[in-house]
């Protein structure tokens, strides 16, 4: 399979010589394409910031990070936003949408930040709407949708443009159980449909979900478990004794 | 403790606080400048009469400085309360931690003070500095040589300006005061979270709204220019002003409404880049600043009017001075005041004036041992007869009802002044103007003031005929001619009536007129006949015989030039000062935007727009607040200043176009600047520090 993300021995540190922090220690894992990856960890980890540096949105000490063959630890400027532009999706914790536009217009900003014509925007967010069963709220601005609505409306943002790799940052964080559990049901048909993503968050429940869990702690990777040909209650239980062996303020399970 | 906490939220918000820091030295400068402008004129050779004039200026100018300070003053109060609402949180979070609302309070005096006290020292600094500029630009006002340069500096206009700002921040330590005392910790910590919803208007209401208002606005338009000559008392100006501001109020309303959707529906241009992004924005923002933009509005519209018509009456005046003032003198003799005894009484001449009132202008010299002609290198004498046989109501004819209810306030008793043919045509030669012939049967009307011309051109179109000293004759001309007797500084001359010389009757002299140009053409000779003609109204005859009164081509121009400097001084100091407060106002609100859209940009950056795209839309956003009000108020102006101009007519307006520019430049170079800085420091405000 190909290799969408290589992440290869990237270090990051924080503050002076005088008192280093090493929020990221020689960490190195690949994903292919078409997977589904969870990361999972205590705050302090490190694993937003691993997301932050794959979004490009902060930069590594050494080390390289390669999506789809370029290495994104040598993008300046414009080439960074042309690249999370194209190439990745984003999916934050607090939504992030746009308040003053209707979620059709915001799925839509994702797009005409491409130059992408009237008529392509609109065959695309038809067939996203349908996908993530958002066609019901198109219309809506976001104080007028529930927290589940928002999110699947950010995520079709993120999935709208086709990118290599959708970055999910805390998906279900602000989400009750229900609308995460239906969220988390339309990342792994997103997932079936072909679409790479990958997962921060410290919640159990929502990384069983995933195809594979990536453990950190302090800055390295600590555990690695595949969902295989496991159930998703099987896997949860996994996972389980994986947080349990952890410690840390990551037993919170269900 | 709380003045250290001050002094740090003055630097930390100083990005906030530029425009606003920007527009209190303006202000403070331009304050001090304008009141200072008599101390320029101290190394200035002015005659008494020209210091005369400066004085009277600076009294009317300090009772505009009261006006101004009002303005001022409200846009400094405005603009404290908008920048002390954005730092509810912060209040709240000192409030949580226990912090009194006095010390609040006593925070934000010393911000104030600091503020205050730097403003003040900055901007008397930058006015001490155009002044010395200004002084060149007096001079030129008053065709004054600088007879030397020397560094002026105003003690009265600076201690008048620290006495008024202070005053300004008093009120405003006064106002935070009370807006501290009476907040709620709730609404503090809340107030930033309570996201305004965006409420879209009925579209066919705006639509319908906006045309009604754009109907208004377009009649409005129509009465002041059109229909100007209707336009008989204080009242009914008012009509067309009410309705102009109310139908501006509500095209802005509609359009916050109208424009989203109209662009919505340009799909193509809507998907484009960020439009979408920058076009809501607005739309959420003018729900809210509709009152604002307004206002805004009608502040550049009275700018605009008011520099152009200011700069335009300093322009004709001067040009005026070169065509209406053509002799070095012109004296008038009332003659033959006994014919009409009654009137002349009522005038308060005496009865010995009266009755001694049959001499010509020279005679009447002579009568006082003065020989003004020896002091002429040319002179001229010419009379003017009229006759209450002759009075508007027989020149306008048959047309003479339908004039007199459209202008039912015209004095249609009053004689005409008549002519000799022989007579005009001698003085037209002296003037330089147009001479005329005319037949037996013939006459003409000469006149340029443009009212009086237009009535009078429509009993002339007919054809009206006269009847004079029982001679019946008809116009020559269907129109007035251009010309006249008189010399002022204005266009002025309603009307002589020309006719053959054989017509007269000169038992119907009532005016003589000496006409001549001095044999010197120095200025301190001049003035010198000048008193002493003066002079003679001491010596005991001028209680029995009326001396001649007059005109005199350096008096005329002394009071215009007089006249149009503090014209356009005042012009100036009301016009910079509403433009940079309109300036202010919209950029103090345009830089708390960005600073309230930074997390927009922020997530637009996330999802991969890059900098030039957003930087793009940002200048998009504060262009389109910017120039919003700027285009209504042009439209506005367009017939602000045609009916400006068929007010000061009397002026003349031959010099529209250089004032236009001049406003233009003006108006481009302090909104523009404010436009750029906004800008800037908007772009600084939502920059991503790394």
């Amino acid at each position: 399979m190909e290799n969408i993300l290589k992440v290869d021995k990237i270090e990051k540190y924080y503050g002076s010589r005088s008192s280093l922090t090493k929020a990221i220690d020689n960490l190195s894992f690949e994903v292919e394409k078409g997977e589904f990856v969870a990361i999972m960890g205590a705050s302090g980890s490190g694993k937003t910031t691993l997301l932050n540096c794959i979004s490009t949105i902060d930069r590594v000490t050494s080390g390289h990070i390669f999506v789809g063959g370029i290495d994104i630890t040598k993008l300046k400027g414009n080439e960074l936003n042309k690249f999370r532009r194209e190439e990745l999706g984003f999916i934050f914790q607090d939504f992030n949408l746009l308040d003053t536009l209707t979620a059709y217009e915001n799925i839509a900003l994702a797009l005409s930040i491409q130059s992408a014509s009237v008529k392509e925007i609109e065959a695309k967010i038809k067939k996203v709407s349908e996908e993530l069963d958002i066609k019901d709220v198109l219309n809506k601005y976001p104080y007028q949708m529930s927290g589940g609505e928002k999110q699947r409306v950010a995520s079709a943002r993120a999935i709208v443009t086709n990118p290599k790799l959708v970055l999910a940052d805390e998906p279900t964080g602000a989400l009750d159980s229900k609308s995460s559990k239906m969220l988390l049901e339309k990342f792994n048909y997103l997932d079936e449909l072909g679409a790479t993503i990958l997962m921060v968050t410290h919640d159990a429940f929502t990384a069983s979900y995933a195809r594979r869990v990536i453990f950190i702690k302090d800055g390295k990777i600590f555990k690695e478990i595949h969902k295989g040909n496991d159930t998703r209650k099987e896997f949860f239980d996994k996972i389980i004794d994986v947080v349990t062996l952890l410690g840390g303020d990551l037993n919170n399970a269900l | 403790m709380l003045y250290k906490l001050s002094l740090k939220n003055i630097k930390k918000s100083m990005k906030d606080y530029t425009i606003y820091f920007f527009t209190l030295i303006l202000g403070v400068a331009i304050f001090y400048v304008f009141n200072a402008l008599d101390s320029q004129t101290v190394m200035m050779d002015v005659s008494q009469s020209t210091q005369e004039l400066i004085e009277l200026m600076m009294t009317i100018l300090s009772s505009v400085s009261v006006f101004v300070s009002f303005v001022l003053g409200f846009l400094i109060i405005y603009a404290s309360r908008f920048l002390m609402k954005r730092r509810n949180k912060e209040f709240g979070i000192y409030l949580t931690l226990g912090m009194s609302k006095r010390k609040i309070s006593l925070i934000l005096f010393f911000e104030t003070l600091f503020i205050g006290i730097l403003s003040l020292i900055v901007g008397l600094g930058v006015g001490v500095l155009i002044s010395q500029i200004m002084s060149l630009v007096v001079a030129n006002m008053f065709e004054a040589n600088l007879t030397k340069f020397a560094f002026v500096f105003s003690t009265s206009a600076c201690i008048k300006t620290i006495i008024y700002f202070s005053i300004m921040y008093l009120l405003v330590m006064i106002f935070n005061t009370i807006s501290v005392s009476k907040c709620k910790l709730i609404d503090l910590l809340n107030g930033a979270k309570t996201s305004e919803k965006v409420k879209l208007k009925n579209p066919y209401l705006c639509i319908i709204i906006f045309i009604i208002s754009s109907i208004a606005l377009g009649k409005a338009y129509y009465m002041v220019t059109a229909e100007f000559l209707t336009l008989q008392n204080v009242t009914d100006i008012l009509k067309p002003i009410i309705m102009g501001i109310v139908s501006t109020f509500l095209i802005f309303w509609s359009l916050s409404g109208l424009i989203l959707r109209i662009v919505q529906s340009l799909k193509k241009y809507y998907y484009k880049g960020l439009n979408s992004f920058t076009l809501r924005q607005f739309s959420s923002k003018i729900n809210t600043t509709v009152f604002s933009t307004t206002i805004i509005c009608l502040m550049l519209f009275i700018t605009i009017c008011l520099l152009s018509a200011c700069l335009t009456i300093k322009n004709s005046m001067n040009a005026n001075i070169r065509e209406l003032a053509p002799v070095d003198a012109l004296f008038t003799q009332n003659m033959n005041m006994d014919k009409y005894y009654d009137d002349y009484r009522m005038y308060g001449y005496s009865d010995t004036q009266i009755k001694n009132s049959h001499y010509t202008a020279k005679e009447m010299f002579e009568l006082f041992n003065y020989d003004i002609t020896s002091y002429f290198k040319e002179y001229i004498e010419v009379n003017i007869y009229a006759t209450s046989d002759l009075t508007l109501n027989h020149t306008l004819g048959s047309k003479l009802d339908s004039i007199r209810t459209e202008f039912p306030f015209l004095a249609y008793d009053t004689k005409e002044s008549i002519m000799k043919i022989g007579d005009y045509n001698k003085v037209a030669r002296f003037y330089g103007n147009n001479e005329y012939s005319l037949n037996d049967d013939e006459y003409m009307i000469v006149a340029d003031f443009e009212s009086m011309v237009k009535i009078r051109n429509i009993a002339l179109e007919n054809g009206e005929e006269i009847n004079l000293f029982g001679h019946t004759l008809k116009p020559k001309y269907n129109t007035c001619q251009d010309g006249f007797l008189d010399m002022s500084s204005n266009h002025i001359n309603s009307g002589i009536i020309i006719v053959p010389d054989n017509v007269i009757n000169e038992d119907y002299l009532i005016q003589n007129y000496l006409l001549g140009n001095y044999k010197t053409t120095d200025k301190e000779k001049i003035i010198e006949i000048e008193n002493n003609i003066n002079k003679l109204d001491n010596n005991p005859k001028a209680n029995d015989y009326l001396l001649p009164s007059g005109s005199t081509k350096l008096d005329i121009k002394e009071a215009t030039v007089g006249l149009s400097a503090m014209v356009t001084f005042i012009g100036l100091y009301l016009g910079i000062i509403f433009l940079i407060s309109s300036a202010a106002i919209l950029g103090l609100k345009e830089l708390s935007e960005s600073s309230d859209n930074k997390e927009r940009f922020r997530m637009l950056r996330k999802i991969g727009a890059d900098e030039k795209l957003i930087n793009k839309a940002l200048f998009r956003q504060i262009a389109i607040f910017f120039t919003l009000p700027l285009i209504l108020a042009l439209i506005h102006s367009i017939f602000g200043i045609m009916f400006a101009i068929k007010v000061l007519e009397v002026f003349g307006t031959n010099e529209l176009l250089p004032s236009i520019v001049a406003t233009a430049i003006i108006l481009i170079f302090i909104y523009g600047g404010y436009f750029l800085i906004t800008y800037y420091c908007s772009k600084n405000i939502i920059k991503e520090r790394h």
